[in-house]
């Protein structure tokens, strides 16, 4: 196993006074993809916002534990949330494109950080596109509005624009789930390549998908992670019954 | 034992399947119509009232020659209540019943003094920079009223736009759950107030201070008339700004974020830009508030008709025009026809107003969220 990216420590996370996560520990390492499964309602989402202090936007949210990326406490005081998203980027389950162009879309990111050559934009949109793989289909209509692209292309448009601010960590919630079966095999081969030079975070419903795409697999039921370990092992020979149980489709 | 179906007197046959009429459902549904058509059928018969009352102003020139005899007739009757000034010193306030200023106005206005003489305005006296609907010598100049108006207006939204718009994105961004449930109930509030209030405030409190900073003679004028009317406008752009805020989606403001955006970028590039339609309609709504504002432009205005670019100038609105003189009119005459049509420029103006914040609202968003615009 590679050296760990992020690591959770006793991480719990209470909505007023329920208990969404329970004690979660575990070490996502670096360049790799970690596929989080589990049936609605599991915390497998909540748990993902936590690595980049989404959950921070919910009112009457409260975290105990520690969760380290790069052996840094996110949750310290000193922490400028900003500058943390910058490094932890984040995928959407349902594509979030803002209504303006594609263009602009891509270079928001940078603008915001304070790039305003337009040489340099160009540059960055263009090679976050590629990277996305998505520039063949829009280099030609950069100025068209990013809410006339179809669903998968959207996505990947999002998946673009998080490059563009170079995070060093992708999470990524659902970010098939609402596509076709051919945009979804598009995004699962883009994460494959990603994983080169990004670590990666997913939470699917897929099993399949979690199987094709990933290296390691948790699976979290009721707010705690049952198993976590090399995703071959967790869909041949899992450790856990209740895993197995899942896995095979006898409940969840 | 029975079947349970046939026991709760329902049988599928083909007379229980006939069509049944419903006398409480038909009288409802008539009735609620009924309403519908007669509130709409008023607000029509309304206009047409006030259009119509406006009509014969566009009639005078048929009746022009005519009426020369009759002219005449009252230029001797002009020239009496010249003589019998003594009598009716009020007269001389007006400052035109004087022969002196007659022989002056009649050299300077040349071929229009026979119009002027007369009762009966035209387009062109309507056109015209005086406003002087009582005296002898009636003038019912427009342009000073639209000028103030427009002044009035401008210095308003000055005052307004900014201030209700940056309280909204407050609220809508910022303000914690418990701040805005507050703020914006507080602020809707403000919208009920009555306008007389504002104007009473406005009059006693606000003129003086304005006065004391800025010096200017006049303690009623554009400026205070201007700011009170603000206050009048800004609960409603507010609400339509804050609304329009609230509903850009949560996965823009997400999306941002999530990029390492700060909120006031998130505010200032995202929520602001997709919410602008919602905030031109609050904006256009505030201007149609502020034109047809009557108590406040009575009150603190001042209610000359003067014009001119000096903010601290008194004015007089169009609104406030209809509400201090229609009282006093007489049934029938044609400043009596020239106030209805002011009425009707008045509805006309709001009425575009709230058509185009209604069709460009609707045209821009639908546009926007379905991406047939860059």
């Amino acid at each position: 196993m590679k050296e760990a990216k992020i690591k959770t420590r006793d991480l719990s996370l209470f909505y007023g006074a329920k208990m969404a996560l329970n004690s979660i520990t575990m070490d996502i390492p670096e360049k790799e993809v970690t596929a989080f499964i589990g049936p609605s309602g599991c915390g497998k989402s909540t748990f993902l916002r936590t690595l980049n202090r989404m959950n921070d936007l919910i009112p009457g949210v409260r975290i105990t534990g520690e969760v380290l990326v790069d052996s840094l406490n996110i949750y310290d005081k000193q922490i400028d949330v900003v500058n943390l998203r910058k490094k932890v980027g984040m995928v959407f389950q349902k594509s979030n494109p803002f209504a303006k162009s594609i263009f602009e879309n891509v270079a928001y990111g940078p603008r915001i950080n304070g790039i305003n050559n337009k040489t340099k934009l160009e540059e960055i949109v263009e090679s976050s596109l590629k990277k996305a793989f998505i520039w063949e289909e829009v280099k030609d209509r950069l100025q068209d509005s990013a809410m006339g692209l179809s669903g998968g292309q959207q996505q990947r448009m999002c998946i673009a624009r998080t490059l563009a601010v170079e995070p060093e960590i992708i999470l990524m919630d659902e970010p098939a789930s609402a596509l076709d079966p051919i945009s979804t095999a598009k995004i699962e081969e883009l994460i494959f390549e990603l994983k080169k030079n990004y670590t990666i975070v997913i939470v699917t419903h897929n099993m399949q998908q979690a199987a094709r795409v990933s290296d390691l697999t948790a699976f979290f039921y009721l707010g705690e992670l049952i198993e976590f370990g090399k995703t071959k092992k967790i869909f041949t020979t899992p450790d856990k019954k209740h895993t197995e149980e899942y896995i095979t489709g006898r409940f969840g | 034992m029975d079947n349970p179906i046939e026991n709760r007197g329902f049988v599928f046959t083909k007379e229980s399947l006939r069509k049944k009429f419903r006398w409480s459902e038909f009288l409802s549904e008539k009735i609620i119509t009924g309403v519908a058509f007669l509130s709409i059928t008023i607000i029509i018969l309304i206009f047409f009232f006030v259009f119509k009352e406006s009509l014969p102003i566009f009639q005078t020139r048929k009746k022009e020659v005519a009426k020369v005899e009759h002219v005449q007739k009252q230029e001797q009757y002009g020239g009496e209540s010249d003589k019998g000034q003594t009598n009716s010193s009020g007269q001389e306030q007006y400052g035109v019943t004087t022969k002196d200023t007659m022989m002056i106005e009649n050299q300077a206005r040349g071929a229009d003094t026979v119009v002027h003489g007369s009762d009966q305005a035209t387009f062109k006296s309507l056109t015209g920079k005086q406003w002087l609907p009582v005296s002898d010598n009636p003038r019912y100049g427009l342009i000073p009223l639209f000028v103030g108006t427009l002044k009035i207006t401008l210095i308003a939204m000055l005052f307004a736009a900014p201030i209700a718009i940056l309280a909204a994105l407050f609220s809508a961004s910022f303000a914690p759950y418990w701040m805005r449930e507050i703020i914006k109930p507080a602020i809707e509030l403000l919208a009920g107030f009555p306008s007389v209030v504002i104007g009473f405030f406005a009059l006693m409190v606000m003129a003086s201070f304005f006065q004391n900073i800025f010096g200017y003679d006049g303690r009623l004028n554009a400026f205070v008339g201007g700011v009170a009317m603000a206050m009048a406008a800004i609960p409603i752009i507010f609400t339509i700004t804050e609304d329009a805020l609230t509903a850009v989606p949560r996965t823009y403001t997400e999306a941002s974020l999530a990029l390492g955006a700060t909120r006031w970028q998130t505010a200032l590039f995202v929520t602001l830009p997709a919410a602008t339609p919602g905030i031109f309609a609050a904006i256009l709504l505030g201007v149609g508030r502020v034109f047809g504002e009557t108590m406040i432009a009575l009150m603190a205005t001042g209610n000359a008709a003067l014009i001119s670019v000096n903010p601290f100038e008194s004015v007089r609105t169009l609104a406030a025009t209809i509400g201090a003189e229609m009282a006093e009119v007489v049934f029938g005459d044609t400043h009596y026809n020239v106030l209805f049509l002011i009425g009707s420029l008045l509805f006309i103006f709001n009425f575009s107003l709230n058509a185009l914040a209604e069709f460009y609202v609707k045209g821009k968003l639908v546009k926007r969220f379905q991406g047939k615009q860059s």
